[in-house]
């Protein structure tokens, strides 16, 4: 099989990590060489942040380069229009509608684009735009941002329901896992 | 798809600990560094390894000299930059050889994610003339940790093993299997072990046959590998280069992997040149392969197709082989950047907007607080390297006297003072110019991720510890003022600052407060804009804040974001940010 990619974007300090892992074990699980790539350092400051990963039956490149994603995943609707070079054409995105504004634009030296959503149709990529934010605190906590927009993710995958819950299982804690199965449920059926 | 029974997901670094505790290291010293730092952490949470955080990297290094020396296997890790500082025990090691083994990470950062230079660290493996080991993996990662020990015992030397970025921080599939400790006895050994000049004379003609019997090693080192493909391209290439390489020719060129960059083989090379039309090196950084090759007398492509500066990427190698990349998207407005920003609730913020407001020249050091030199608050005007700040402003002070003692200061946070501030520190307290330094103790070593260092009282493993008073330390050094003051106090900020600045004597003035990210950091209930008395000027937007900003021209709070530490609010001029009570929460 070709190597796929998925591109998980956000802004740092949202959570991208436990996403990136529970993907990450999701494709191992299903006999895939899987890689994972993350930045860490600097930019986990409030800065735009990026996470790659890569699976088929053999990666070599831990990173994914412009033209190239089959998914991004992202946290932040900016940071979706930032990483949109990256999608392949015909690739999917899959985003939450959440605006956090850069310190350029909290300190006026930039503007916020509009009808971000709008733009990023008319681009010509496929874009699957959700309230994630209201969605994760409807399942229980705003930190499940993360799972909802996997939830909204598996629904472009043909992978069983069951493969996606045992990742969830071994990646969250057990007293969170009702929270985040309801997280992942209200993403999917978005 | 394969079947991946028995296999894990491992990050590089996590790797790189899983080969230090198959190969029963018993010693690690280290001092963090991005992208280094994971290394030490995940060896810490093997109970058979001892661990520990060194003030820096050169005494991290010594340490593990030591236990090497003693007989048990060693390591320390450093970012780049980080081996410049243990450059000194490395470059005589290389002559003493070593009684366990002892294998040293240095990891470079191509495209500056979190560095100050891009130095190709390359370069100290050929002038201390050691081997260096590069894995591409986390695989490679793993078996190149523990092949490390066998070279390093064999040989009798240390060895370097080169991570970068895209090695360190990336996961990828690793087998892992048990561990077994080699125990070596101590043996007293003045010739080899006490390098004064009339036994390091006899040492250098060790190191020369050393390196002679290592490039026998790496002609046929497994390490060192031929994948023949279509014979017209024939590439070397090494580290995450070899990754991309791959992914954009598949089998479909002819590739030489290196695994061992220093020294490099000679015959190998020759022979895979015979074998291809067009000979390639691919290399991130500095033409090291490159100029080698050169030098066997061959012709060879390489930094005239690629360039010298940042990392490469799949793109990047398609690109220059004139090969078709993906095609690719974007919209037509402008997309505002999004820099780091000092968090929510920094305690260093208050501390910057003071001496933005004092007008002050800051002479800044390397962490957290670097972006105190970003807008709004664009205080800081130098940042050199690890404990530069004060070095600097020595010397500043020294050459404009009066005009600039009065005005200029040294920024320097309380793991980077312990690194080698104390050593500025003393020079201030020596030779005596009347210096203001601000040691801005957020009680923790910030910017790489929360480790601890010899002023925090804990160790590596969270258990508490040694605890270096740095208000006594300043005062043995012989500094009479030290002043200690609360970062979200900006009067008592601008008070103390102005007071220190004003007296013609060395001054420290400790700004103290634990980072805001810190789990035992109680917060407050986020602030509340009371929109009748907010006016919209913005006053408290001065401080940089990303939980403050602007909605329908007045201040408007991100409750996600406010940890309520209420600096903005002693700038509004009417009162409008107001704290909540907790129950509110």
């Amino acid at each position: 099989m070709e190597t796929k990619n998925i591109m998980i974007v956000g802004v740092g300090g949202q959570g991208s990590l436990l996403a990136s892992k529970l993907l990450g074990h999701l494709l191992m699980s299903q006999g895939y060489d899987v890689k994972v790539s993350e930045v860490h350092g600097m930019s986990q400051r409030g800065g735009s942040v990026v996470t790659y990963v890569r699976y088929g039956d053999r990666v070599y490149s831990p990173i994914i380069d412009k033209g190239e994603a089959d998914y991004i995943v992202s946290f932040e609707i900016l940071e979706t229009a930032r990483w949109l070079p990256y999608l392949k054409k015909g690739g999917q995105i899959v985003t939450n509608t959440q605006q956090i504004d850069p310190m350029p634009v909290i300190i006026g030296a930039a503007e916020y684009p509009d009808n971000l959503v709008d733009k990023l149709k008319n681009s010509g990529a496929n874009v699957d735009a959700l309230d994630c934010l209201s969605l994760a605190e409807q399942a229980g906590s705003a930190k499940a941002v993360n799972i909802v927009l996997l939830g909204r993710l598996s629904h472009y995958f043909d992978l069983p329901e069951d493969a996606w819950m045992k990742s969830l299982e071994a990646n969250v804690p057990p007293k969170f896992l009702e929270m985040n199965k309801k997280a992942f449920e209200l993403g999917k059926n978005f | 798809m394969g079947n991946n029974e028995g296999k894990e997901l491992m990050l590089g670094n996590k790797a790189v600990a899983r080969g230090l505790f198959e190969a029963g290291v018993c010693f690690i010293s280290s001092y963090p560094g991005t992208p280094s730092t994971e290394v030490t952490e995940e060896a810490a949470k093997y109970d058979e390894i001892y661990c520990e955080w060194a003030p820096n990297e050169k005494v991290a290094m010594e340490a593990a000299f030591g236990a090497s020396l003693a007989g048990r296997r060693s390591f320390c890790a450093q970012k780049h930059v980080g081996l410049n500082v243990a450059a000194d025990p490395l470059y005589t090691m290389s002559y003493t050889g070593v009684n366990a083994g002892l294998v040293i990470v240095v990891a470079d950062d191509a495209g500056m994610h979190s560095s100050q230079n891009e130095q190709d660290s390359r370069h100290h493996a050929i002038a201390a003339k050691v081997p260096m080991l590069e894995p591409s993996d986390s695989a490679e990662a793993l078996e190149y940790t523990k092949l490390a020990y066998e070279i390093s015992e064999k040989f009798d030397t240390p060895v370097l093993l080169k991570m970068c970025t895209r090695v360190a921080h990336s996961q990828s599939l690793v087998q892992k299997s048990e561990r077994t400790v080699p125990d070596f006895p101590y043996e007293k050994n003045i010739a080899k072990y006490v390098m004064m000049p009339g036994n390091a004379k006899k040492r250098h003609p060790i190191v020369e046959a050393r390196t002679k019997a290592l490039i026998e090693y790496a002609e046929t080192a497994p390490v060192n590998r031929v994948e023949m493909g279509d014979t017209k391209i024939g590439i070397i290439t090494c580290s995450t280069s070899y990754q991309y390489v791959k992914e954009v020719f598949g089998d479909t060129v002819s590739v030489l992997k290196i695994g061992m960059t220093n020294p490099l083989p000679e015959n190998l090379i020759k022979d895979f040149a015979a074998k291809v039309d067009k000979l390639y090196v691919v290399e991130e950084l500095d033409p090291i392969i490159e100029n080698h090759v050169k030098a066997l007398g061959l012709t060879v492509t390489g930094k005239d197709l690629l360039p010298m500066i940042d990392e490469f990427s799949q793109n990047l190698i398609s690109d220059a082989f004139g090969k078709e990349t993906g095609e690719s998207l974007s919209i037509d407005d402008p997309i505002p950047n999004r820099p780091p920003v000092m968090c929510a609730g920094c305690p260093h913020r208050g501390l910057f907007y003071t001496l933005k407001k004092n007008n002050c020249t800051v002479l800044g050091d390397i962490g957290c607080y670097t972006l105190g030199a970003v807008p709004p608050l664009g205080a800081i005007e130098m940042t050199l390297c690890m404990g530069a700040s004060i070095g600097a402003l020595h010397g500043f002070n020294k050459v404009r006297g009066a005009e600039s003692e009065n005005k200029t200061v040294a920024v320097i946070g309380d793991s980077t003072f312990m690194h080698s501030g104390m050593t500025g520190l003393a020079n201030v307290a020596y030779n005596q110019s009347n210096s203001t330094i601000v040691i801005v103790d957020n009680s923790i070593t910030g910017m790489t991720g929360h480790q601890q260092n010899p002023t925090t009282g804990y160790n590596i493993k969270g258990d508490p510890a040694g605890k270096i008073d740095l208000e006594a330390l300043c005062r043995a050094m012989g500094f009479e003022r030290v002043r200690v003051v609360d970062p979200y106090n900006l009067d008592e900020c601008d008070k103390v600052l102005k007071e220190e600045l004003a007296v013609s004597a060395p001054s420290v003035i400790i700004s103290r407060r634990p980072c805001a990210l810190l789990k035992y950091v109680k917060h407050n209930p986020p602030l509340k804009v009371n929109t009748d008395k907010c006016v919209g000027c913005k006053s408290c937007m001065r401080v940089g804040c990303p939980a403050i900003s602007m909605k329908n021209g007045k201040a408007a709070i991100d409750n996600t974001l406010c940890v309520g530490c209420n600096v903005c609010s002693q700038l509004c001029p009417v009162g409008a940010l107001e704290e909540q009570v907790k129950e509110v929460q």
